[in-house]
């Protein structure tokens, strides 16, 4: 592959509620932050991609709306409906086409404005499954179940996760939800739906971000510190819950060993130096690191429990404090790929690690991580 | 702009999109609702090529991409694969009291799951793998829930 850097990266604080912004303006605030990153200025963009969702959003092609808030004013510009992670894969393949030098990237979301459970209702099929009241949380009990029973994962493991990452976020200004917890006080929230308490779910989140990216060519011009593509898989599901093995992780071990294949990454234990992974619910932590290579099925809530995803760990998982800590679906994907290339770059600031070389960035998107799109970044071309 | 804000409520419109749907259940899915609903039956669609039974029924299979082109008769019990107790009533989703649970039940005689309710269960009751039957409603008229839900089988494993 032709290579492409990520050249500016751009976050909004993530809050539950941001009312005193609309949707464009979080995007507003997010393109000016990706551009004074890169050092550029809108008119050395070639085109856009703009990640958001009608549904969530309340308006027909939500896309539309905020247009003049990223920019795309006059130029070519397309839409990604699902999780940032795919937006940027899109703005990757506009370079790759050799028609673009630079790609805007931008994904909006304003959870705060509807009604979270309503709306991921409204993702399932309207003939057989939505009348049922399934939605995100009740759907991801049944993963977590199969997932806990066929692999032998415990609540407990769940919670050390949610223990950390919350803990994590305190580090991180941009993250919505710092926690000092203790296990116990996870395993004591109330149940969502069994076994998935309050407090192994991600809060109802507003925010926005951006990125830049740019083909070799252009990089060279922009920035000192461009975070280098080295590879990029990604996979489908089945739609319907009861085609799937759904704690298998058949689509995410397919992203990743196209990802790694790429990258020329054969063992991602010690080549892969930090993980940020998408972690809507806590029990989706061990799961996608199983799925990713990182140790074997039925390992993964043993990373957690013997400190090997902390912080100060050989392998930090979500040192920005993950999903858990900030979740505006859509962008929290791309916020992953922007965390992966901030340590990289070594400007993550408070939750810095030492050393990283090469990051893995996770996102999913449909339900119970129906589809999945795995990044690997790194300082070298 | 700060000085004023201060002191202000940040005014917010409430709405609601109120936008009528119809969605097709199309030939497939009309022939099994209705089978549902005038025979208490539930019904698959097999692929000849893979031999894989579907439950829910479709007209291709995901797979090949061939034509299912066999209905086959299933049971009303199966085994539920995965399932959440869920004890937060919501007052539009949640379409019986709590506790309630959803489960991925496959059928007798099908090679899928599919997503329906478990009610009737005692307080740690259900396991996977647990053997389950349908409950069909008195009044139907050709949905999903023209099965009220499923319970467990009594006196079975």
């Amino acid at each position: 592959m032709e290579p492409v850097a990520i050249v500016g990266v751009g976050m909004t604080e993530v809050k539950r509620e941001r009312r005193a912004d609309i949707f464009a303006d979080l995007v507003f605030e997010a393109t000016t932050r990706a551009l004074d990153d890169a050092g550029i200025t809108i008119d050395q963009v070639d085109n856009v991609i703009t990640v958001s969702n009608d549904f969530f959003d309340g308006r027909t092609i939500s896309s539309m709306a905020i247009q003049d808030a990223c920019g795309s004013f006059d130029k070519n510009v397309s839409t990604v409906e699902g999780d940032g992670t795919f937006g940027a894969l899109y703005g990757m393949i506009r370079i790759l086409s050799g028609s673009y030098g630079t790609t805007l990237v931008c994904a909006h979301q304003k959870g705060s404005e509807s009604e979270v459970q309503l709306i991921t209702n409204a993702m399932f099929d309207p003939v057989y499954e939505r009348v049922l009241g399934i939605d995100a949380i009740t759907s991801s009990a049944l993963q977590a179940r199969a997932y806990m029973d066929g692999y032998g994962i415990t609540e407990e493991q769940c919670a050390l996760v949610s223990v950390k990452n919350h803990g994590n976020a305190f580090k991180n200004p941009y993250a919505q939800l710092p926690l000092k917890l203790s296990v116990d006080d996870v395993m004591s929230s109330p149940y969502m739906a069994e076994p998935i308490k309050v407090l192994d779910c991600s809060p109802v989140s507003d925010g926005a971000c951006a990125v830049i990216l740019a083909s070799a060519e252009r990089a060279g011009g922009v920035t000192s510190k461009p975070v280098w593509i080295r590879g990029v898989g990604h996979c489908s599901d089945a739609f319907h819950l009861g085609d799937r093995d759904l704690a298998g992780v058949d689509a995410l071990r397919e992203a990743a060993r196209t990802a790694y294949s790429m990258a020329g990454i054969s063992d991602p234990v010690n080549e892969i130096d930090l993980v940020e992974l998408y972690d809507a619910f806590s029990y989706m932590e061990p799961m996608w690191l199983e799925g990713l290579g990182f140790c074997q099925r039925g390992e993964g809530g043993k990373l957690t429990e013997f400190g090997k995803t902390a912080m100060d760990g050989e392998l930090p998982v979500n040192a920005s404090g993950g999903c858990l800590a900030a979740n505006p679906v859509l962008v929290a994907g791309l916020n992953r790929v922007i965390e992966c290339a901030l340590q990289i770059r070594g400007d993550a600031g408070e939750h810095q690690i030492d050393g990283v070389d090469i990051a893995l960035a996770h996102g999913i998107n449909g339900p119970c991580g129906q589809s999945n799109c795995v990044w690997i970044l790194g300082g070298e071309r | 702009m700060e000085d004023w804000r201060e002191d202000q409520e940040l005014l917010v419109m409430d709405g609601r999109i109120r936008v009528p749907y119809r969605w097709a259940a199309g030939e497939v899915g009309t022939r099994y609702l209705e089978a549902l609903r005038d025979e208490s039956k539930f019904l698959g669609t097999r692929c000849p090529e893979c031999g894989i039974v579907y439950h829910i029924p479709r007209r291709n299979c995901p797979d090949c991409l061939g034509e299912c082109s066999e209905w086959v008769e299933l049971e009303s019990r199966g085994t539920l694969e995965t399932y959440t107790v869920v004890r937060r009533h919501h007052p539009q989703l949640s379409p019986l009291p709590t506790p309630f649970a959803y489960g991925i039940i496959k059928l007798e005689g099908a090679d899928t799951g599919f997503l329906h309710l478990i009610y009737e269960f005692e307080d740690g009751e259900l396991t996977g793998g647990l053997q389950v039957e349908a409950v069909f409603a008195e009044d139907r008229d050709a949905n999903v829930l023209d099965v009220s839900y499923f319970r467990p089988v009594k006196g079975v494993g």
